[in-house]
């Protein structure tokens, strides 16, 4: 039977499910056992890694949203630049950025080394939170609240683009986080008791 | 009437096979349709790799999401699924030797795919569907836009039901001995999974076009976890005609043969199984979704769909290895690679798509797809960088290696500038490999997808990317031109010799001349048996295990590499 072979448009005949040779149940096996290790890195990961994409997942009301990303401007806000509210929430809190066409809203100034609960949405339209230049990307729809804690592990001067297509002026939006360098460590817990949450 | 035209047929004076006149005419024009849709997109693909150029950028933002729309929509549905559609009625009624049932719905079925496609069109070029091929809600187009895919789509099922009912006619009447050939039998699962794309696309574009209307709600996170099993597993139809398409081009170029039917059957069964829960790969940072979900989906159950793809990735090789070896090719490990007819555009066009589509497509596939390393992928043009090397690099390819078969096989014409198409499957797979690895640099880089000017000149805040990115975006508009200018002599080839080309003298062949295909010169041996083909197969397929090693070996690194990039990002979860 094993020295019997016919081509792929040859219709077979008689019992075809017969043991494959060895090397071809090698390679089955090689490749399963590669896919179940493919397949134990995302639950490992959860575990053991520290980045995941989980965070804290609800709906909220576009107007809802919006409102208690204000309340978070007013809270925090320590300036401004072109016309956009620069806004420091304390260590450990909760921070809202607000995704619209075309902006990201607003500036946000966080410390180095600190955790936040950064809570992301739209009111209009989907959006692509695009954290440069690290390449953090999470996608952003309107009428849910994407609540991820964060820990900025470098200070610097970051920009959020928009890599979702979201009308004719999608590709000029673009906001800012500043990280800055931030207390020594053993401080940051006692700055995350005075977190505010929703 | 309908019956007495159905019974006209000739017999193929390759395979002998009975050819309906039904049949090979839905062929022809589904092929056509396909070639001109092709043309559209391919058009559109140049304006649009010469606009992501930054230093050429010529067209202005609205156009660039325009023909971005176009492009998407004539490429990824209107000729791949036209093309898949003259598969099906290729691998039913011909490869059975059968008539096609009712062939007046197969016209029917035509007709609303074309006048879908047509609206959809004409929509996006009207400029009153300005939302991209995922026309993500809230953003809204003309409803009449969503009418022409739902139309589309119902065709599209017509002819699924077709394929099926060929099958059922063919087997009442005894028209093929034994099981349907591999390749049918993966075309049966092409179809099996275009029903559940297409059922999806039903689910997702009648509750849209009535939202259009003002009549229905619709929740934005609902339609993109509804849409991409439309979106994703529409890729999917791809690779199991793909796969069926390296099948049937290893038999006919180098007389491969199927080492084991249970083993490939079984893995196209498997991708029935699982391949449709792709829709999760574009949903793994989204909102709405649980991990547990995620995980589980976008693994495709464990990740059985890749076992599925990794079988074929070393079948369809080891089945060509063998069937060389059977024919003598036998000294050393790679004998049978080196003597293959590297000449003939069905043999590399199959060859290259293999290699492009594994190392390539899918290894990158499996990695930007795993939950957690979507982080630093989703969104950026590592995306089509990766879809670029599957359904462009492989389908596209496999499809157009196919083609140089069909044109004498159906349309019984010579293929026409027969030394271009010798040199073009290697001219497209050069550039659409340039294309997509310059495409995946640049998203490593942090560069979105979808997006007219990553100089942002007219944004409040400027983004420095770093120089190298002006590089890789020039490459992706060279080798996006390479694939381009293969792709529009492939057109030239297809147009001029089905309307112009010489008709083909069966009696008269003679080995190496211009414009046949060597395997039809001289059809390979399509079985063999014998004391040879014993001690052939006990020597097995040194050369296929080989190339599989150094595939799982590049396939390890490229995947850990990725996990290593991801840890050094900020904390996150």
């Amino acid at each position: 039977m094993s020295a019997e072979f016919h081509s792929s448009i040859t219709p077979p005949k008689g019992v075809w499910w017969v043991p494959a040779a060895l090397q071809e149940k090698r390679w089955v096996t090689v490749s399963f056992i590669w896919c179940m290790i493919l397949f134990a890195m995302m639950p490992l990961w959860h575990y053991k890694g520290g980045q995941n994409p989980s965070g804290t997942r609800g709906k909220v009301a576009p107007a809802d949203f919006q409102a208690r990303v204000e309340r978070f401007v007013n809270d925090y806000k320590v300036g401004e630049e072109k016309g956009l509210p620069v806004v420091a929430p304390p260590p450990g809190s909760h921070v809202y950025i607000m995704g619209q066409m075309w902006q990201w809203y607003p500036i946000v100034k966080l410390q180095k080394g600190a955790t936040y609960t950064i809570h992301i949405s739209s009111i209009d339209l989907n959006h692509g939170f695009a954290l440069y230049p690290i390449n953090l990307n999470l996608q952003i729809i309107p009428g849910y609240d994407y609540a991820l804690e964060m820990t900025p592990n470098a200070a610097g001067d970051y920009r959020i683009l928009c890599n979702e297509f979201c009308g004719i002026g999608h590709h000029n939006m673009i906001g800012k986080i500043l990280v800055e360098e931030g207390p020594a460590t053993s401080s940051v817990s006692a700055d995350a008791e005075k977190g505010k949450t929703l | 009437m309908s019956s007495a035209v159905n019974a006209i047929f000739r017999k193929c004076p390759v395979t002998g096979l009975r050819v309906y006149k039904d049949a090979e005419n839905l062929i022809k024009v589904n092929a056509v349709v396909a070639i001109v849709a092709f043309l559209v997109g391919v058009i559109a693909a140049i304006m649009l790799v010469l606009t992501r150029w930054q230093t050429v950028h010529l067209l202005p933002a609205d156009w660039f999401y325009r023909i971005l729309t176009l492009h998407g929509f004539n490429m990824l549905i209107f000729f791949i699924i036209f093309f898949e559609m003259a598969v099906l009625y290729f691998a039913g009624p011909v490869l059975l030797n059968s008539r096609l049932p009712a062939p007046k719905l197969g016209w029917i079925a035509f007709a609303l795919m074309l006048i879908g496609a047509v609206m959809v069109d004409v929509l996006i070029l009207a400029g009153k569907a300005d939302v991209l091929f995922t026309s993500y809600p809230p953003l809204k187009a003309d409803p009449n836009f969503y009418l022409g895919i739902i139309l589309f789509a119902v065709g599209a099922l017509i002819v699924c039901g077709l394929f099926f009912a060929s099958w059922v006619v063919a087997k009442k009447e005894k028209t093929y001995e034994g099981s349907v050939p591999l390749v049918t039998y993966g075309a049966l699962c092409a179809a099996i999974i275009a029903v559940i794309t297409l059922v999806h696309g039903a689910i997702i574009y009648i509750p849209t076009w009535l939202w259009s209307l003002d009549l229905a709600p619709m929740d934005p996170q609902i339609y993109r976890m509804v849409w991409w099993a439309l979106g994703h597993s529409s890729q999917q139809i791809n690779v199991a005609a793909m796969v069926s398409v390296w099948y049937l081009l290893a038999a006919v170029t180098c007389g491969g043969v199927v080492l084991n039917e249970k083993i490939s059957r079984s893995a196209f069964f498997l991708y029935i199984l699982f391949i449709s829960m792709a829709s999760a790969h574009h949903l793994l940072v989204d909102p709405g979704l649980s991990p547990a979900w995620k995980v589980w989906n976008t693994s495709y159950a464990m990740y059985l769909a890749v076992l599925a793809s990794m079988v074929h990735g070393f079948t369809v090789p080891a089945g060509i290895e063998m069937g060389m070896r059977l024919r003598g090719f036998t000294k050393s490990r790679f004998e049978w690679l080196r003597k293959a007819p590297w000449g003939d555009p069905g043999f590399s066009a199959l060859w290259i798509s293999l290699i492009i589509f594994g190392f390539l497509g899918g290894i990158t596939g499996v990695t930007i797809g795993t939950e957690q390393i979507n982080i630093i992928t989703h969104n950026t043009l590592r995306i089509p960088g990766h879809f670029h090397v599957t359904v462009v690099g492989g389908t596209a390819l496999a499809f157009m290696g196919v083609t140089y078969y069909v044109i004498p096989l159906i349309f019984q014409r010579k293929v026409a500038f027969w030394k271009f198409a010798k040199i073009q499957p290697y001219l497209f797979g050069f550039g659409i490999t340039v294309f997509s690895m310059a495409m995946t640099f640049a998203g490593s880089l942090g560069v979105p997808r979808r997006h007219w000017d990553i100089s942002f000149a007219n944004s409040n805040f400027s983004v420095e990317f770093s120089p190298m990115v002006d590089l890789m975006l020039a490459l992706v508009g060279i080798g996006g031109l390479i694939a381009a200018t293969a792709v529009l002599g492939f057109i030239a080839i297809a147009v001029v010799s089905v309307f112009f080309g010489t008709k083909v003298d069966w009696a008269n062949l003679k080995e190496g001349m211009d414009g046949i295909p060597p395997g039809l010169v001289k059809l390979p041996p399509q079985s063999y048996t014998g004391k040879n083909a014993e001690v052939v197969h006990e020597a097995g397929t040194p050369g296929t295990v080989a190339l599989v090693a150094v595939f799982l070996v590049v396939f390890i690194l490229y995947y850990y590499t990725n996990w290593k990039n991801l840890s050094m990002i900020w904390k996150m979860g």
